[in-house]
């Protein structure tokens, strides 16, 4: 694709902002604008979720955005993430705007938490088949999977666990991480308390507050600006076969993320590159055991392979395929997969404070369970 | 007066008064209130004609609807006394008894109290109380016939009241219903488990929808299911709380035998392949709930 990241931005991330989410959004926005070179008034489109409470025109106000050609929002929760820069890039690439801010501000810790049962919720048709019988929480239904992929490959709860100890082994190292320095261990994972068997505590992301944006414009133009860009080498989102939102249990095979998949397909065909190529991938990570599924579904690993492929410990900083150096979800901020983006262009630019060497290519996936997205990003 | 000390000199005070004056049981021993209780209690013992049970003997000097403690009970006493220093709520009681004899039909019994023991204050997960002790001594005429230790846990109400584990059934989220599901929840009502079947194709599906995938009819119709199936998956929810649930509870995703999957409460002890069939609760007139129960044959 024709565009990249030339621009992130980001509040702190904490349990308590203490100040709106029209502020974090407007903060986050700002700070992009800044990295990036860029003035409120360069900007023409906007991109957000679905779920952000931050309208469009009122993030264009508090900035000073004088005048808008393109604002668009994306469904499903954080499927969302890798999407909004897709839609960017897409309006770059069309011509539909010239640069387009993609955000996601909340205060999920201190406000609405995601984590708890969201009655309102069970007005939508779809998750009057969940709600109602007592299934109201993203662990328990992520669980529901869990439980049926431990019962098929012989996966353990050690195996999820391994992968909150990694992600806050790195951020550990990471002064923005909420786990700065506090890393875990296994037995730390298996002592924490059950929130919804088989997950434990240490298998479910944070809550956080603060807010993220990332600035799209096209390769061109990203020549002039002062950052190495993070140039789009795919993106695309995935929805599969008798899709629900996180209760995708009526297919034939509950130990897949068949959305997934169709991301994986795209990516690569899009890309030209295969998993081999991967040099450091984020991938989504608000419960443990659909990273496990990821690593299957994207293909560094066969069907029922990852807890070895883990176990190997391809994912550490100097493995195979590092995982989110950052922290991830579990480890940094769970900002609804827009902080892994950011942590992308950060591999890319070769500034993050876990670096990869040479990096040419980062995977970044979005939530999973619903329908998704993906990116690939590179260098020019 | 709410310290310690004050406490326990009232206390002093009141157990030195001793044991109070007989109180007179409002009615003898008789047969008719005998009956009553073994009827009450399921005591089917042919032997009660002439003697009460033992463990009647309380019943014998009851005060009563409108009854009220005699000034020198020493269990009053205490109970003003704590009541005033804020120790309002009884918690927890127990007592043990000791029978001598039996009691005879048409014997008149009386009752004395002294107050034995007053320990606290005490932490509990109720709050901060004491424990009261008093002994009573059933006679007749100058024999003592029962005694009885009762103890009473007497609380200041927590600043935080602990959390009621009741879950009342009709705070459950309730499911949004329309033209396309509402069979299902008639079904329900009527103690069917209906499955989704397309009018054109026959296609089972579970959630159903308005348009067959296979065959693009809309002309949905349902079978009524056996309610049979084997457990695919299940999650044991701990935390956060659930309206209208107690915690942990267990969700099944089912594998019905006419091949479609559905997702209820499943009140049991869960593991995949376990047997299970469809039971149906009424919440109110308006809805009816389907869960899971293990299966008695499996």
């Amino acid at each position: 694709m024709n565009a990249a990241i030339v621009g992130i931005g980001a509040t702190d991330f904490s349990k308590n902002s203490g100040r709106s989410e029209l502020q974090l959004a407007a903060e986050a926005v700002r700070a992009a604008l800044t990295d990036a070179g860029l003035e409120p008034s360069d900007v023409d489109g906007l991109v957000s979720f679905t779920m952000d409470t931050n309208a469009e025109i009122a993030v264009a106000r508090e900035l000073g955005i004088p005048e808008l050609t393109f604002f668009s929002r994306i469904h499903y929760g954080g499927g969302a993430a890798c999407a909004t820069v897709q839609q960017a890039a897409m309006a770059v690439a069309t011509g539909a705007a010239k640069v387009v801010v993609c955000y996601r501000a909340f205060n999920e810790r201190s406000g609405h938490r995601f984590g708890q049962v969201q009655t309102a919720a069970a007005a939508n048709i779809d998750n009057s088949w969940s709600y109602p019988m007592g299934l109201g929480t993203p662990a328990a239904m992520v669980a529901m999977f869990a439980r049926r992929y431990m019962h098929e490959y012989g996966a353990t709860s050690e195996d999820f666990g391994r992968i909150a100890v990694i992600d806050r082994k790195h951020a550990a190292t990471n002064p923005h991480a909420w786990f700065h320095n506090r890393p875990i261990t296994l037995d730390d994972h298996q002592a924490s308390r059950w929130i919804a068997e088989p997950l434990r505590l240490l298998d479910c992301c944070q809550e956080t507050d603060g807010g993220v944006a990332l600035v799209v414009t096209s390769a061109e133009h990203a020549r002039d600006l002062p950052n190495k860009p993070a140039h789009i080498k795919a993106a695309t989102q995935g929805s599969a076969v008798d899709q629900f939102t996180m209760t995708s249990y009526y297919r034939d095979d509950l130990t897949r993320l068949p959305e997934m998949g169709v991301v994986a397909r795209g990516l690569w065909k899009r890309s030209g590159i295969g998993p081999s190529d991967v040099d450091v991938a984020v991938l989504y990570d608000h419960f443990t055991p659909f990273v496990l599924v990821q690593l299957e579904e994207l293909g560094f690993c066969g069907r029922g392979e990852a807890r070895d492929f883990v176990a190997s410990g391809a994912l550490e900083l100097d493995g195979d395929l590092p995982l989110n150096p950052h922290g991830g979800q579990l480890g940094e901020a769970y900002l609804h997969g827009m902080n892994g983006i950011a942590e992308g262009v950060r591999q890319v630019r070769g500034t993050a404070v876990n670096q990869v060497g040479g990096v040419e290519h980062v995977l970044v996936t979005a939530g999973t369970g619903v329908p998704t997205s993906g990116l690939v990003l590179g260098q020019g | 007066m709410t310290d310690k000390s004050a406490i326990e000199k009232e206390a002093a005070r009141i157990a030195e008064r001793g044991e109070s004056a007989p109180r007179l049981a409002r009615d003898p021993v008789n047969l008719p209130m005998i009956n009553n209780w073994l009827e009450a209690i399921g005591d089917q013992h042919p032997g009660y004609t002439e003697v009460a049970p033992p463990a009647m003997v309380q019943v014998w000097t009851m005060g009563g609807l409108h009854g009220q403690r005699t000034s020198d009970d020493p269990l009053g006493a205490m109970m003003a006394i704590l009541d005033e220093a804020g120790f309002t709520s009884v918690v927890a009681t127990n007592s043990d008894q000791t029978y001598h004899r039996y009691l005879r039909v048409g014997e008149h019994v009386s009752v004395t109290s002294t107050l034995e023991d007053v320990t606290g204050p005490k932490k509990t997960a109720l709050g901060e109380g004491w424990f009261v002790t008093t002994r009573s001594t059933w006679y007749v005429g100058d024999e003592p016939v029962a005694e009885m230790r009762f103890r009473v846990l007497k609380c200041r109400p927590a600043e935080k009241p602990a959390p009621q584990p009741e879950a009342p059934r009709a705070q459950a989220i309730r499911p949004a219903i329309n033209r396309d599901t509402e069979y299902f929840w008639e079904g329900c009502k009527q103690g069917e488990l209906r499955i989704q079947r397309c009018g054109g194709c026959g296609l089972l599906r579970h959630p159903p929808g308005p348009m067959c995938p296979e065959c693009g009819a809309t002309k949905p119709k349902y079978l009524v299911s056996d309610g049979r199936g084997v457990v695919y998956s299940y999650v044991v929810h701990h935390h956060p709380q659930v309206p209208g649930k107690q915690t942990p509870f267990v969700v099944a995703l089912v594998e019905l035998d006419e091949g479609v999957r559905m997702l209820f409460e499943l009140d049991g002890e869960p593991s995949i392949g376990l047997p299970v069939e469809v039971v149906f609760t009424k919440i109110d007139d308006e809805l009816t709930m389907p869960s899971w129960r293990p299966r008695a044959d499996r």
